[in-house]
Protein backbone atom coordinates (compact mmCIF):
# COMPACT_ATOMS: atom_id res chain seq x y z
CA UNK A 1 0.00 0.00 0.00
CA UNK A 2 2.68 2.47 1.03
CA UNK A 3 4.70 1.37 -1.99
CA UNK A 4 1.82 2.14 -4.33
CA UNK A 5 1.26 5.55 -2.79
CA UNK A 6 4.93 6.45 -2.96
CA UNK A 7 5.17 5.20 -6.54
CA UNK A 8 2.37 7.49 -7.64
CA UNK A 9 3.83 10.37 -5.64
CA UNK A 10 7.29 9.99 -7.18
CA UNK A 11 5.91 9.38 -10.67
CA UNK A 12 3.67 12.44 -10.56
CA UNK A 13 6.48 14.59 -9.21
CA UNK A 14 9.03 13.40 -11.75
CA UNK A 15 6.66 14.16 -14.63
CA UNK A 16 5.66 17.51 -13.16
CA UNK A 17 9.25 18.58 -12.69
CA UNK A 18 10.04 17.39 -16.22
CA UNK A 19 7.29 19.68 -17.53
CA UNK A 20 8.62 22.62 -15.56
CA UNK A 21 12.19 21.87 -16.61
CA UNK A 22 11.38 22.39 -20.26
CA UNK A 23 8.95 25.27 -19.77
CA UNK A 24 10.51 27.43 -17.04
CA UNK A 25 11.30 30.99 -18.13
CA UNK A 26 14.53 31.19 -16.19
CA UNK A 27 17.16 28.49 -16.87
CA UNK A 28 18.21 28.59 -13.20
CA UNK A 29 14.70 27.44 -12.33
CA UNK A 30 15.00 24.81 -15.06
CA UNK A 31 18.11 23.41 -13.38
CA UNK A 32 16.37 23.33 -10.00
CA UNK A 33 13.37 21.49 -11.45
CA UNK A 34 15.79 19.08 -13.12
CA UNK A 35 17.33 18.37 -9.71
CA UNK A 36 13.86 17.64 -8.32
CA UNK A 37 13.23 15.28 -11.25
CA UNK A 38 16.47 13.42 -10.47
CA UNK A 39 15.57 13.08 -6.81
CA UNK A 40 12.16 11.64 -7.63
CA UNK A 41 13.59 9.29 -10.22
CA UNK A 42 15.98 8.07 -7.52
CA UNK A 43 12.93 7.49 -5.34
CA UNK A 44 11.33 5.42 -8.08
CA UNK A 45 14.47 3.31 -8.32
CA UNK A 46 14.59 2.78 -4.56
CA UNK A 47 11.01 1.48 -4.65
CA UNK A 48 11.96 -1.11 -7.24
CA UNK A 49 14.95 -2.25 -5.20
CA UNK A 50 17.88 -0.68 -7.05
CA UNK A 51 19.41 1.34 -4.23
CA UNK A 52 22.88 1.58 -5.71
CA UNK A 53 21.76 3.17 -8.98
CA UNK A 54 19.45 5.48 -7.04
CA UNK A 55 22.28 6.76 -4.85
CA UNK A 56 24.53 7.02 -7.90
CA UNK A 57 21.87 9.15 -9.57
CA UNK A 58 21.74 11.49 -6.61
CA UNK A 59 25.52 11.73 -6.30
CA UNK A 60 26.45 11.99 -9.97
CA UNK A 61 23.53 13.94 -11.36
CA UNK A 62 22.59 16.20 -8.48
CA UNK A 63 26.08 16.52 -7.09
CA UNK A 64 28.03 16.96 -10.31
CA UNK A 65 26.03 17.46 -13.47
CA UNK A 66 23.32 19.75 -12.11
CA UNK A 67 25.88 21.88 -10.26
CA UNK A 68 27.86 22.11 -13.50
CA UNK A 69 24.72 23.36 -15.25
CA UNK A 70 24.10 25.87 -12.45
CA UNK A 71 27.65 27.19 -12.72
CA UNK A 72 27.42 27.65 -16.46
CA UNK A 73 23.97 29.27 -16.33
CA UNK A 74 25.05 31.69 -13.64
CA UNK A 75 28.51 32.48 -15.06
CA UNK A 76 27.51 33.35 -18.58
CA UNK A 77 25.77 36.69 -18.98
CA UNK A 78 22.98 35.72 -21.34
CA UNK A 79 19.79 37.47 -22.36
CA UNK A 80 17.33 34.64 -21.83
CA UNK A 81 14.26 36.58 -22.94
CA UNK A 82 15.67 36.79 -26.46
CA UNK A 83 16.32 33.06 -26.47
CA UNK A 84 12.68 32.32 -25.73
CA UNK A 85 11.46 34.09 -28.83
CA UNK A 86 10.66 30.94 -30.81
CA UNK A 87 8.91 29.16 -27.96
CA UNK A 88 5.34 29.77 -29.09
CA UNK A 89 6.22 29.43 -32.77
CA UNK A 90 7.59 25.92 -32.23
CA UNK A 91 4.79 24.91 -29.89
CA UNK A 92 2.28 23.30 -32.34
CA UNK A 93 4.89 21.25 -34.20
CA UNK A 94 6.55 20.18 -30.95
CA UNK A 95 3.26 19.11 -29.37
CA UNK A 96 2.26 17.23 -32.53
CA UNK A 97 5.51 15.29 -32.67
CA UNK A 98 5.42 14.62 -28.94
CA UNK A 99 1.86 13.28 -29.17
CA UNK A 100 2.75 11.02 -32.10
CA UNK A 101 5.77 9.69 -30.22
CA UNK A 102 3.75 9.15 -27.06
CA UNK A 103 1.01 7.35 -28.99
CA UNK A 104 3.60 5.02 -30.52
CA UNK A 105 5.15 4.27 -27.15
CA UNK A 106 1.77 3.66 -25.49
CA UNK A 107 0.78 1.36 -28.37
CA UNK A 108 4.01 -0.56 -27.82
CA UNK A 109 3.33 -0.87 -24.11
CA UNK A 110 -0.24 -1.98 -24.83
CA UNK A 111 1.03 -4.63 -27.22
CA UNK A 112 3.47 -5.84 -24.59
CA UNK A 113 0.76 -5.97 -21.95
CA UNK A 114 -1.60 -7.85 -24.25
CA UNK A 115 1.09 -10.48 -24.79
CA UNK A 116 1.79 -9.68 -28.45
CA UNK A 117 5.42 -8.84 -27.71
CA UNK A 118 7.77 -11.41 -26.29
CA UNK A 119 10.76 -10.09 -24.44
CA UNK A 120 13.93 -12.12 -24.31
CA UNK A 121 14.28 -14.21 -21.21
CA UNK A 122 17.18 -13.43 -18.89
CA UNK A 123 19.87 -16.07 -19.19
CA UNK A 124 20.25 -16.28 -15.39
CA UNK A 125 23.93 -15.38 -15.57
CA UNK A 126 23.27 -12.02 -13.93
CA UNK A 127 20.65 -13.11 -11.46
CA UNK A 128 20.83 -11.36 -8.09
CA UNK A 129 21.95 -13.70 -5.31
CA UNK A 130 19.34 -14.05 -2.62
CA UNK A 131 20.66 -12.87 0.71
CA UNK A 132 23.20 -10.46 -0.74
CA UNK A 133 22.56 -6.77 -0.96
CA UNK A 134 22.00 -4.96 -4.24
CA UNK A 135 25.40 -3.29 -4.16
CA UNK A 136 27.21 -6.58 -3.53
CA UNK A 137 25.48 -8.18 -6.49
CA UNK A 138 26.25 -5.25 -8.76
CA UNK A 139 29.86 -5.17 -7.60
CA UNK A 140 30.33 -8.86 -8.35
CA UNK A 141 28.89 -8.34 -11.83
CA UNK A 142 30.79 -5.13 -12.51
CA UNK A 143 34.21 -6.44 -11.51
CA UNK A 144 33.59 -9.82 -13.08
CA UNK A 145 31.54 -10.16 -16.24
CA UNK A 146 31.61 -6.49 -17.19
CA UNK A 147 35.15 -5.60 -16.13
CA UNK A 148 36.21 -4.57 -19.63
CA UNK A 149 33.18 -2.34 -20.09
CA UNK A 150 33.82 -0.84 -16.68
CA UNK A 151 37.38 0.08 -17.63
CA UNK A 152 36.10 1.50 -20.91
CA UNK A 153 33.68 3.71 -18.98
CA UNK A 154 36.64 5.00 -17.01
CA UNK A 155 38.49 5.82 -20.22
CA UNK A 156 35.41 7.63 -21.55
CA UNK A 157 35.34 9.78 -18.41
CA UNK A 158 39.06 10.49 -18.75
CA UNK A 159 38.65 11.54 -22.38
CA UNK A 160 35.70 13.75 -21.46
CA UNK A 161 37.69 15.39 -18.70
CA UNK A 162 40.73 16.05 -20.90
CA UNK A 163 38.48 17.28 -23.70
CA UNK A 164 36.65 19.74 -21.47
CA UNK A 165 39.91 21.09 -20.08
CA UNK A 166 41.53 21.42 -23.51
CA UNK A 167 38.45 23.16 -24.93
CA UNK A 168 38.12 25.77 -22.22
CA UNK A 169 41.76 26.30 -21.26
CA UNK A 170 42.95 29.70 -22.38
CA UNK A 171 46.66 29.21 -21.79
CA UNK A 172 49.04 31.66 -20.17
CA UNK A 173 48.65 35.16 -21.58
CA UNK A 174 51.81 36.85 -22.85
CA UNK A 175 53.07 39.31 -20.24
CA UNK A 176 52.49 42.93 -21.21
CA UNK A 177 55.34 45.11 -22.46
CA UNK A 178 57.48 42.23 -23.60
CA UNK A 179 60.06 43.15 -26.23
CA UNK A 180 62.00 40.90 -28.55
CA UNK A 181 65.42 42.48 -28.71
CA UNK A 182 66.80 40.21 -31.42
CA UNK A 183 63.88 41.08 -33.68
CA UNK A 184 64.37 44.80 -33.07
CA UNK A 185 68.06 44.70 -33.92
CA UNK A 186 67.49 42.60 -37.03
CA UNK A 187 65.04 45.12 -38.51
CA UNK A 188 66.03 46.59 -41.91
CA UNK A 189 64.86 49.86 -43.49
CA UNK A 190 63.39 47.89 -46.39
CA UNK A 191 60.78 46.26 -44.22
CA UNK A 192 59.95 49.30 -42.14
CA UNK A 193 56.81 51.39 -42.48
CA UNK A 194 57.46 54.80 -44.05
CA UNK A 195 55.32 57.86 -43.63
CA UNK A 196 54.87 59.64 -46.98
CA UNK A 197 53.05 62.83 -47.80
CA UNK A 198 51.98 62.72 -51.45
CA UNK A 199 50.75 65.75 -53.35
CA UNK A 200 47.00 65.89 -53.96
CA UNK A 201 46.12 64.12 -57.19
CA UNK A 202 49.35 62.12 -57.37
CA UNK A 203 49.91 58.61 -56.23
CA UNK A 204 52.93 57.20 -54.47
CA UNK A 205 55.78 55.14 -55.83
CA UNK A 206 56.55 52.12 -53.74
CA UNK B 1 0.16 -3.56 -7.29
CA UNK B 2 2.74 -1.68 -9.31
CA UNK B 3 3.73 -3.58 -12.42
CA UNK B 4 6.38 -2.96 -15.00
CA UNK B 5 3.87 -1.18 -17.24
CA UNK B 6 3.59 1.64 -14.73
CA UNK B 7 7.31 2.23 -14.86
CA UNK B 8 7.44 2.03 -18.64
CA UNK B 9 4.58 4.53 -18.92
CA UNK B 10 6.35 6.99 -16.60
CA UNK B 11 9.60 6.67 -18.50
CA UNK B 12 7.82 7.07 -21.87
CA UNK B 13 6.19 10.28 -20.68
CA UNK B 14 9.53 11.56 -19.44
CA UNK B 15 11.18 10.64 -22.74
CA UNK B 16 8.51 12.48 -24.73
CA UNK B 17 8.88 15.50 -22.44
CA UNK B 18 12.59 15.55 -23.24
CA UNK B 19 11.93 15.46 -26.99
CA UNK B 20 9.32 18.22 -26.59
CA UNK B 21 11.85 20.28 -24.66
CA UNK B 22 14.31 20.08 -27.53
CA UNK B 23 11.61 21.29 -29.91
CA UNK B 24 10.34 24.11 -27.73
CA UNK B 25 13.69 25.61 -26.77
CA UNK B 26 15.34 25.52 -30.15
CA UNK B 27 17.47 28.58 -29.40
CA UNK B 28 18.57 27.91 -25.86
CA UNK B 29 21.23 25.23 -25.92
CA UNK B 30 21.39 25.02 -22.12
CA UNK B 31 17.78 23.88 -21.94
CA UNK B 32 18.41 21.53 -24.88
CA UNK B 33 21.19 19.88 -22.88
CA UNK B 34 18.86 19.60 -19.89
CA UNK B 35 16.21 18.00 -22.11
CA UNK B 36 18.81 15.46 -23.24
CA UNK B 37 19.49 14.72 -19.57
CA UNK B 38 15.75 14.12 -19.11
CA UNK B 39 15.77 11.67 -22.03
CA UNK B 40 18.72 9.78 -20.56
CA UNK B 41 16.97 9.73 -17.18
CA UNK B 42 13.92 8.16 -18.82
CA UNK B 43 16.13 5.50 -20.39
CA UNK B 44 17.72 4.82 -17.02
CA UNK B 45 14.34 4.39 -15.32
CA UNK B 46 13.39 1.95 -18.07
CA UNK B 47 16.61 -0.06 -17.73
CA UNK B 48 16.36 -0.26 -13.96
CA UNK B 49 12.67 -1.19 -14.00
CA UNK B 50 13.17 -4.02 -16.50
CA UNK B 51 16.25 -5.18 -14.61
CA UNK B 52 14.30 -5.37 -11.36
CA UNK B 53 11.19 -7.00 -12.76
CA UNK B 54 13.03 -9.57 -14.88
CA UNK B 55 15.46 -10.46 -12.10
CA UNK B 56 18.56 -9.69 -14.13
CA UNK B 57 21.12 -7.18 -12.89
CA UNK B 58 22.58 -6.39 -16.31
CA UNK B 59 20.11 -3.53 -16.71
CA UNK B 60 21.40 -1.80 -13.60
CA UNK B 61 25.01 -2.17 -14.75
CA UNK B 62 24.09 -0.63 -18.08
CA UNK B 63 22.20 2.16 -16.34
CA UNK B 64 25.52 2.97 -14.72
CA UNK B 65 27.21 3.13 -18.12
CA UNK B 66 24.45 5.41 -19.39
CA UNK B 67 25.12 7.61 -16.36
CA UNK B 68 28.83 7.72 -17.28
CA UNK B 69 28.12 8.75 -20.83
CA UNK B 70 25.59 11.35 -19.66
CA UNK B 71 28.14 12.91 -17.33
CA UNK B 72 30.78 13.04 -20.07
CA UNK B 73 28.31 14.47 -22.55
CA UNK B 74 27.23 17.20 -20.14
CA UNK B 75 30.85 18.18 -19.46
CA UNK B 76 31.82 18.32 -23.14
CA UNK B 77 28.60 20.04 -24.14
CA UNK B 78 28.96 22.75 -21.54
CA UNK B 79 32.63 23.24 -22.47
CA UNK B 80 31.65 23.74 -26.11
CA UNK B 81 28.93 26.12 -24.95
CA UNK B 82 31.42 28.18 -22.94
CA UNK B 83 33.87 28.58 -25.83
CA UNK B 84 30.98 29.37 -28.18
CA UNK B 85 29.82 32.09 -25.80
CA UNK B 86 33.35 33.49 -25.56
CA UNK B 87 33.56 33.77 -29.31
CA UNK B 88 30.15 35.27 -30.05
CA UNK B 89 28.73 36.69 -26.83
CA UNK B 90 25.49 34.77 -27.23
CA UNK B 91 24.32 31.20 -27.10
CA UNK B 92 21.55 31.44 -29.71
CA UNK B 93 22.20 28.30 -31.68
CA UNK B 94 19.41 28.38 -34.23
CA UNK B 95 21.62 30.07 -36.82
CA UNK B 96 24.71 27.99 -36.31
CA UNK B 97 25.10 26.15 -39.57
CA UNK B 98 28.80 26.22 -40.06
CA UNK B 99 31.80 25.57 -37.87
CA UNK B 100 34.22 28.30 -38.74
CA UNK B 101 36.25 27.81 -35.61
Amino acid sequence: MILTISFYLFAALVILSGVFTISARNPVHSVLWLILAFFNAAGLMVIVGAEFIAMLLVIVYVGAVAVLFLFVVMMLDIDFAELRAGFMKNFPLGIAIALVLLAELVLGIGAYKAGALKLGNPDLSAMPHVGRSNIENIGALLYGKYLFLFETAGIILLVAMIGAIVLTHRGARAPRGQQNIGKQIARKPSEATINKRPEVGQGIEI
Amino acid sequence: MIGIEHYVVVSSILFVLGVLGIFLNRKNIIVILMAIELILLAVNINLVAFSAFLGDLTGQVFAMFVLTVAAGEAAIGLAILVIYFRGRGTIAVDDVNRMKG
